[in-house]
């Protein structure tokens, strides 16, 4: 007998049903990047396979209409939540004009797009986590009732801008969340060698913030650490650290094949807690999921991650001159 | 018209800039309650609150990261390194993030900060506080370097740096501080990034220099005068972009170019104003391109004969300047 | 006893002057070294300034409420004998940069290195550098030198009314033989003179279009007579009767007859000039000059051959003065002197013409249908063809060729 958490959440069947779509969203969008990518035709491929629980649940429970988002690489799921489109992130993939985070100039992954209030990511790691607390700060000053939302690997949590930047959000007391989506290696390198501590989210107390350590392949424990987050820094109370377990199902990117540095058993037993089979299972066992919607999920998302794909395909280039542009403002 | 030092002008632009538009911040160390360690914020916390002017953590990569993060939101902030030998830190926020934004999201977010920093030796400044870091800063497009060597050019450039879009870094010469004092107008007016400013006319010799060491090149000037060698003066001003048409038009005007750095020579922004001259004006030129800048050595050590023989000053101006006018 | 002084020492990095808001010593006092004597006030800090001697303060220089610059100073203290002033060894000031040395003026050796701007300019207009003396180091040509010949120049050869439309671009001259100047020469210091010469040459070619032509003159009977005077001419007179006294003669009564060839050009019109002063050609073995014998007209053959003499000796030696080269209002040159048979002269600027005279060559001709050796020469004339055409020149060559053609010791008294 399954029990209903997610009414508990606040959380309605048709919430859930569409925390579930952006999931499986985001995961056939990227197996489509990962077949485009083997069959020569876009160059490279970074993945959110494993973490899209932790992406998409994290995201459901920010204002998506307010709130600012600073994505790490692998957030795929969080862009979706926050408008980003397939096609967008197709247009990306194939660094065409048209691609909303770049126009082409920044590998996949390397997220933006003012409208949806995702901030432009680059790739020295870290790096945007002090920029989630200027906006943070920016809020506090303007009296807004937004928070700013950062995400990061557990070894880019070993940056100085971690530290700089959480101390800073502590001191001040900023709105801003601070998720590490640790998927236990960075790049090759595992957890025990990255980190010295018992988990990352230890490191809160050093900045006088709230932190915990959840499931990250359970979306509705990391909504609910995420909207428990943002009720706090919206009350005063300043920031929280999340660290959401979870997994990494691919090679760091489309350049790195992770036979060298784990076992394939460790991935097989991984995707054993798959978040996109358990929390289908979650939704199937509770009638909330029926196969007819699931069918119709499944058709939909194909029809658009197809459609996202002859677009961006078929779309232009930037003219080759157009690398010129917009080093600064153009009067 | 007021007689304002340097660091006055600086104060007055931060207060008329924070007054005209609230978006305007200042966040660094030691800025608030103590008014900065130069005083360049003096006054400033007491008028306008602990929010506007904001003391942060001891950690240079977070304000200026948060500066920028702060600024891609719409805000206005003037972070401040408390010397610019201590910006090193920030460096990757600055070079990897500040000056791309704009490029790297195809114009969707920019960011427009200012960071002060001060900079420059001949204060008993030592290795860590008396450096001149602009060239690290002057092959990343997307970032604007301004360095204004007197008390109206520090006004009108620091607020134009604060109502420019893009990223600019304003070092200000630490030791004019208190040394340079002159006629500043008490009106509103800025001062345009990119263009380099003639200081001085002349038909002899051409000087282009920055900072401090314009006055260096005034003071030799005058003296020179009185032997009939007239000297035309450039103030860069920003130094990076570089003002490309002014250090043509300057460099062909005389044939004859001396260019000053306080900084380190090899690399410095003034091997490239050469490599420009260079380009643009072989067939003009009457000597060749004379540089006069710091030793290669790592930095300016603390004693006082050592850090003299680092140091640029009137002297040794001259010196090159009647060298090259003899030439 | 010792007089030091105390200076206002820096009190902050960026700190260049303080305030002296108390002075806590008087005159006379008795301080120890480090004991403190006035409470200063900078921007940045509030200190006391301690003693950096011990002994008697002997006069406070600076009152209270006085702003001083780091270093100036504060006041003088007596020291006691055997203290020592706690200066450094070293003091700031022993780096003095000595004053640069007067470059000795004879060191030439940058003289021939060319700067690009140099090179630039004198291409663009025609000038030669080995007229042009250096003042840089080494006696290196600069870029001033050359534009100061520029703006001289043209400030030289443009008449005081306006006479062009625009501007005269490229006002260089050249002379037209080179100084050489490998080891051993003589640099004769004439440029003042030569520079204008110059000037009008370089000029002549750019803004005078010229045209040319040539007659053959049959002077046999001039030879004869000439010949026959020589030696006892140069016993006489102490100095040669050369051909070419004959031939300015011939010229400058061609000149009264034809006055149009004795003008100037000015714009917008033409100055006929009354006096006939005739410019010639004289060189040394390095350089060309133009001096002038005035009015020719009235001169005797005798008083011509005199004045080329003496000319010809002044720039020989370098004393020739701008005097001797102004007025010219046509050019005969002498270029039979080099052996040439035809040549094109360059327009004196702003003279009408310049006429060559070439060498003097025994050929054979037909006479009446039988060849005769006869010493026949060219005159070879350049016309500004702004002022001249070709009739008018021709009328002129015509008659100078009949006076030399009848030149003989019937017709012609040298005296």
């Amino acid at each position: 007998m399954t029990i209903n958490r997610h009414d508990a959440l606040g959380l309605s069947d048709a919430d859930v049903l569409e925390i579930y779509r952006t999931m499986l969203l985001a995961r056939k969008v990227d197996e489509r990047m990962w077949l485009l990518n083997r069959s020569g035709k876009i160059p490279f491929v970074i993945s959110c396979q494993g973490q899209e629980a932790a992406q998409v649940g994290a995201s459901f429970a920010l204002n998506r209409q307010k709130d600012y988002v600073a994505p790490y690489y692998r957030d795929l799921g969080v862009v979706l939540a926050f408008g980003m489109t397939a096609k967008d992130l197709m247009l990306s993939a194939f660094a065409k004009a048209e691609d909303p985070n770049s126009a082409g100039r920044q590998m996949p992954g390397h997220f933006g797009q003012k409208k949806n209030r995702i901030i432009t990511g680059s790739s020295p790691v870290t790096t945007q986590i002090p920029h989630a607390v200027g906006v943070a700060l920016a809020g506090k000053m303007e009296k807004q009732d937004f928070v700013s939302f950062v995400t990061l690997g557990e070894g880019s949590s070993n940056q100085g801008d971690f530290h700089e930047g959480l101390n800073f959000a502590g001191v001040h007391k900023l709105p801003v969340i601070t998720m590490v989506e640790n998927n236990k290696y960075a790049i090759s390198v595992p957890f025990e060698k990255q980190i010295a501590s018992e988990n990352v989210s230890i490191r809160a107390k050093s900045y006088g913030m709230f932190g915990e350590t959840i499931d990250g392949t359970d979306p509705l424990a990391v909504y609910a650490a995420i909207k428990q987050a943002r009720e706090r820094a919206l009350n005063g109370e300043g920031p929280s650290l999340i660290e959401a377990i979870t997994d990494r199902f691919t090679a760091h990117s489309s350049d790195d094949d992770d036979r060298t540095y784990r076992e394939k058993e460790e991935v097989e037993e991984a995707k054993k807690k798959d978040s996109i089979i358990t929390f289908a299972n979650y939704l199937r066992e509770l009638d909330v999921l029926t196969n007819e919607i699931e069918q119709e999920f499944n058709r939909e998302i194909d029809s658009i991650v197809n459609e996202a794909t002859d677009y961006a395909e078929n779309a232009p280039y930037a003219a080759p001159e157009d690398a010129l542009k917009h080093v600064y403002e153009e009067m | 018209m007021t007689v304002m030092s340097y660091i006055q002008a600086i104060t007055t632009a931060l207060r008329e800039e924070m007054i005209r538009d609230e978006k305007v911040f200042i966040l660094g160390e030691d800025v608030g309650v103590k008014g900065g360690v130069f005083r360049a914020t003096d006054g400033l916390y007491e008028e306008f609150g602990a929010e506007r002017v904001l003391d942060t953590p001891l950690a240079e990569s977070a304000i200026a990261g948060v500066g920028i993060g702060a600024a891609m939101y719409g805000m206005r902030p003037v972070a401040e390194m408390q010397f610019a030998d201590f910006i090193l830190p920030a460096v990757n926020q600055i070079i990897s993030e500040a000056a791309k934004i704009r490029y790297r999201s195809n114009n969707d977010w920019n960011v427009p900060i200012t960071i002060r920093a001060p900079y420059g030796g001949g204060v008993h400044g030592a290795l860590y506080h008396s450096q001149s870091l602009e060239s690290i800063f002057a092959n990343q497009p997307g970032l604007k370097i301004v360095m204004p060597s007197t008390p109206y050019d520090a006004k009108g450039l620091l607020k134009a740096a604060i109502r420019d879009n893009d990223p600019v870094l304003f070092f200000e010469h630490k030791r004019a501080y208190r040394l340079l004092k002159a006629d500043v107008p008490e009106e509103d007016y800025v001062l345009p990034i990119g263009k380099a400013d003639i200081k001085r006319e002349g038909t002899d010799i051409t000087i282009i220099t920055y900072g401090l060491c314009i006055h260096f090149a005034l003071q030799a000037a005058e003296k020179l005068a009185e032997e009939g060698i007239d000297a035309h003066i450039v103030d860069l001003r920003t130094v990076y972009p570089l003002d490309k048409e002014a250090i043509i038009a300057a460099a062909k005007k005389t044939g004859k170019v001396l260019l000053i750095t306080e900084d380190n020579k090899e690399g410095s922004i003034i091997g490239e104003v050469a490599a420009i001259i260079a380009e643009n004006c072989l067939f003009d030129l009457d000597a060749p391109i004379m540089r006069l800048a710091g030793p290669d050595v790592p930095a300016m050590p603390y004693s006082p004969p050592m850090e003299k023989f680092f140091m640029v000053n009137p002297d040794k101006v001259e010196k090159a300047m009647r060298e090259l006018a003899e030439f | 006893m010792a007089k030091e002084k105390i200076t206002m020492p820096q009190l902050g990095e960026s700190v260049t002057e303080g305030t002296i808001s108390t002075w806590l010593v008087e005159v006379g006092d008795k301080v120890k070294k480090y004991d403190p004597i006035a409470e200063v006030l900078t921007d940045k800090v509030n200190a006391e300034v301690p003693s950096s001697f011990t002994g008697t303060i002997q006069q406070l220089v600076a009152a209270e409420g006085d702003t001083i610059a780091v270093g100036e100073l504060m006041c003088y203290i007596e020291t006691e004998d055997g203290t020592v002033a706690d200066s450094p060894a070293i003091t700031a000031n022993n780096e003095k940069i000595e004053p640069v040395k007067e470059t000795a003026s004879v060191d030439q050796s940058m003289k021939k290195r060319y700067s690009p701007a140099v090179l630039r300019l004198a291409q663009e207009n025609d000038l030669d550098l080995l007229t042009v003396t250096g003042t840089g180091k080494g006696g290196r040509i600069t870029r001033k030198d050359i534009e100061k010949i520029l703006n001289e120049s043209s400030a030289e050869t443009i008449p005081s009314q306006p006479v062009l439309e625009e501007p005269v671009k490229h006002e260089l001259q050249t002379n037209t033989v080179a100084p050489d100047l490998h080891q051993g020469d003589i640099e004769i210091p004439v440029q003042g003179v030569r520079k204008v010469i110059a000037q009008n040459m370089v000029r002549s070619t750019q803004e005078i279009p010229h045209a040319w032509m040539t007659v053959e003159v049959d002077v046999t009977d001039l030879v004869t007579y000439r010949n026959k005077l020589k030696a006892s001419f140069k016993q006489q007179e102490g100095f040669n009767l050369t051909f070419f006294a004959f031939f300015v003669k011939a010229v400058a009564q061609g000149l009264k007859e034809y006055p149009q060839l004795n003008s100037q050009w000015a714009g917008h019109k033409i100055i006929q000039k009354k006096d006939i002063n005739l410019s010639i050609a004289v060189a040394n073995n390095q350089e060309l000059f133009v001096p002038v014998i005035k009015n020719a007209d009235e001169k005797s053959i005798k008083g011509i051959a005199k004045d080329i003499y003496v000319l010809a000796n002044k720039a020989r030696t370098g004393t020739l003065k701008a005097d001797d080269m102004k007025d010219g209002t046509f050019t005969v040159n002498n270029t039979g002197s080099f052996g040439s048979i035809h040549s094109m002269g360059v327009i004196n600027y702003p003279q009408a013409a310049i006429l060559q005279v070439e060498s003097i060559v025994k050929r054979p001709v037909i006479i009446k249908d039988m060849f005769a050796a006869r010493d026949m020469v060219n005159l070879s004339l350049s016309l500004d063809h702004r002022i001249l055409d070709g009739l008018i020149c021709g009328r002129f060559l015509a008659r100078v060729k009949e006076i030399l053609e009848n030149m003989n010791e019937a017709t012609t008294n040298i005296y």
